[in-house]
């Protein structure tokens, strides 16, 4: 008999984590998107040193000057300079972004784990809220909200969180349906484990890929509806820059001075889009079977 | 199906009843109650609690809700604070703007977004394909109304081409041509944002669909790629495409919001936005009202062509 030499082969075992961005890396766009996500984010934490004026110092003689190498992005109506509130921003857009994504997840989990987990009444009285919630068209629902409380970037942080979790909610209760009648959650029950150990130590955990990859996008969804309210007038309120508010200020000199309006523009539109393409990097890589919905 | 229809319209009701009672909990939140806008700030004790007195303010919240919800199902939404005018004729005088704006958006953005949707899907990571994905990305990632504010610059200031707001030119208002001609940039506006989302549902949901075995037994049959496309796989997600579409519809509503006040379109979000600033409580309850019915009764809409659409569904 021919002598089998068994070889071992070195496999180093890779942990959930590891895959998951060995299929994030893979995405190009994805891997950019994240990168430029981090410049965002470093933009507004240094922005003192970034910035290269005061972003509320006024100079009426060097108003609606056009963009040049003293101002990059030109001058608004008041002199300021455009560049240095742009940079200045990007910190209403995060904090409000991070925010308002961060409440209205807290909530849409805590409603839509107890609906998925209790299932019955519970479920079909949460899920009915949510209908309700979600057939107010949001933005007319959050300027009454404002109007009823007055304009601030808190207060524009805490009504959109309080609008936007239902589908957060309606995520988190689809999973917590399917997941709860697996054969590892009836085990955590049948060793005695309470409600609230299932939901917070077996559950969640492995809910918790949707919901990364709702956050993501919906920070990007956060700062397009905080730059309408606060050009309607109704977010983060002047001095404190803001790209909202900005635009509204270069709507009054569309006609004469286009960079007022042009540049927090493209600020939004870059932050978004880079969010945007970081959130559908991090469904395929967490999330493979999620479809764009 | 008519019977489907009423079982459906009757789900609607406590739907509305619950948004009302959601709206007229906000209203009481408010600092001091919306009569403290009535009243201003300089004004006794005494005629304050008169006042109350006599607006019913000093019942209890669920008798004030009773008496508030009978006096709208009977068509009387109260007066505006600041034109004392009813609030529901001046409802009745912005909605059909409103749905002229809205409807318009939603038609254009199907009729861009559908075809190359199904174009992108059929050739997928072709160049049309990967052109169409990165500009629907792009489409997503910006507020409609800066985009409205680029228009107006580039056809209404530049080139001249377009009106930059209003409805129609003033003592032009019956001439449909010049209406048209004043809809155009507003409506693009509002829909740019749904022909991307919607060309992005088209293109996955075809994709979805163009992957099942019964598209490879069509082409097995020997059927043309035409035929396999538009009638077996376009029918079948047009199932999925209505269903998200239909979700989108209360952000087409409230998109208006913003188009209405870039463009000066006299329409329901306008009239919200100035409410708001004038803490005019009567029109944004109104405002909020007519609104979620309108969204209400076009998700039952899209729910009946659903039921059209897909054979699997039967009403009896």
């Amino acid at each position: 008999m021919k002598d089998i030499k068994l070889e071992k082969v070195e496999r180093k075992p890779t942990s959930q984590l590891q895959d998951v961005w060995k299929r994030f890396r893979r995405n190009k766009m994805a891997l950019f998107g994240g990168m430029v996500v981090v410049g965002l984010i470093l933009v507004a934490i240094f922005a003192p040193y970034i910035a290269t004026h005061n972003y509320s110092s006024q100079n009426l003689t060097n108003r609606l000057s056009a963009p040049s190498s003293e101002h990059f992005f030109g001058t608004d109506g008041y002199g300021r300079d455009v560049f240095s509130r742009v940079v200045w921003g990007s910190r209403v857009s995060l904090q409000i972004g991070f925010g308002a994504a961060g409440i209205a997840l807290l909530i849409g989990i805590i409603l839509g784990a107890i609906a998925g987990y209790y299932g019955g009444w519970v479920d079909n009285l949460i899920m009915r809220f949510t209908d309700i919630v979600m057939s107010i068209p949001a933005l007319f629902l959050a300027l009454t909200i404002i109007s009823l409380f007055g304009a601030s970037l808190v207060n524009t942080m805490i009504v959109i969180g309080i609008i936007y979790w239902t589908r957060t909610c309606r995520i988190v209760r689809g999973e917590f349906l399917s997941l709860r009648n697996k054969e590892f959650s009836e085990a955590a029950l049948a060793i005695g484990s309470g409600d609230a150990r299932i939901i917070f130590r077996h559950l969640l955990p492995n809910a918790m890929a949707p919901i990364i990859v709702q956050g993501t996008l919906f920070i990007a969804q956060v700062i397009l509806i905080e730059s309408g309210l606060s050009f309607l007038g109704l977010g983060a309120q002047p001095p404190v820059p803001s790209w909202g508010n900005m635009l509204t200020e270069g709507y009054k000199f569309l006609s004469i001075a286009w960079w007022i309006a042009t540049f927090p523009g493209l600020a939004i539109l870059v932050m978004v889009l880079f969010f945007n393409l970081l959130g559908d990097g991090l469904r395929d890589a967490l999330d493979p079977k999620q479809k764009i919905a | 199906m008519s019977k489907y229809i009423l079982r459906r319209l009757m789900i609607t009701i406590p739907i509305l009843i619950g948004i009302s009672i959601i709206l007229f909990t906000l209203m009481n939140l408010a600092p001091g109650g919306p009569e403290a806008v009535l009243m201003g700030d300089d004004i006794s004790a005494e005629a304050a609690a008169r006042i109350r007195t006599n607006l019913g303010l000093d019942q209890p919240l669920p008798v004030q809700y009773m008496r508030w919800f009978s006096s709208t199902i009977r068509g009387d939404l109260g007066n505006s604070f600041r034109t004392g005018e009813p609030v529901l004729s001046a409802l009745a005088d912005r909605l059909p703007n409103t749905l002229i704006l809205t409807l318009s958006a939603f038609m254009l953005s199907l009729i861009i977004a559908i075809p190359i949707g199904i174009l992108s899907a059929a050739k997928q990571y072709s160049l049309i394909d990967k052109v169409a994905t990165f500009v629907s990305f792009i489409g997503i990632s910006f507020p409609s109304f800066w985009l409205g504010i680029v228009l107006i610059l580039i056809f209404a200031f530049q080139f001249r081409l377009f009106p930059a707001s209003g409805m129609a030119t003033y003592g032009m208002e019956g001439d449909i041509l010049n209406r048209l001609h004043h809809l155009v940039l507003p409506a693009f506006t509002l829909g740019a944002v749904r022909i991307a989302t919607f060309m992005r549902f088209t293109r996955s949901g075809m994709l979805e669909v163009l992957s099942q075995d019964y598209i490879r037994t069509a082409r097995a049959k020997g059927l043309g790629e035409r035929v396999v496309i538009y009638k077996h796989a376009f029918r079948n997600a047009l199932i999925s495409i209505t269903t998200v579409i239909g979700l989108t519809i209360p952000a087409l509503i409230g998109g208006s919001v913003l188009t209405e006040t870039i463009f000066a379109w006299p329409g329901l979000g306008r009239m919200a936005v100035n409410a708001v600033f004038q803490r005019d409580y009567p029109v944004i309850m109104g405002v909020n009202m007519v609104v979620a019915i309108v969204t209400v009764m076009a998700n039952l809409g899209v729910d009946i062509i659903y039921t059209f659409i897909d054979p699997k569904i039967t009403y009896n």
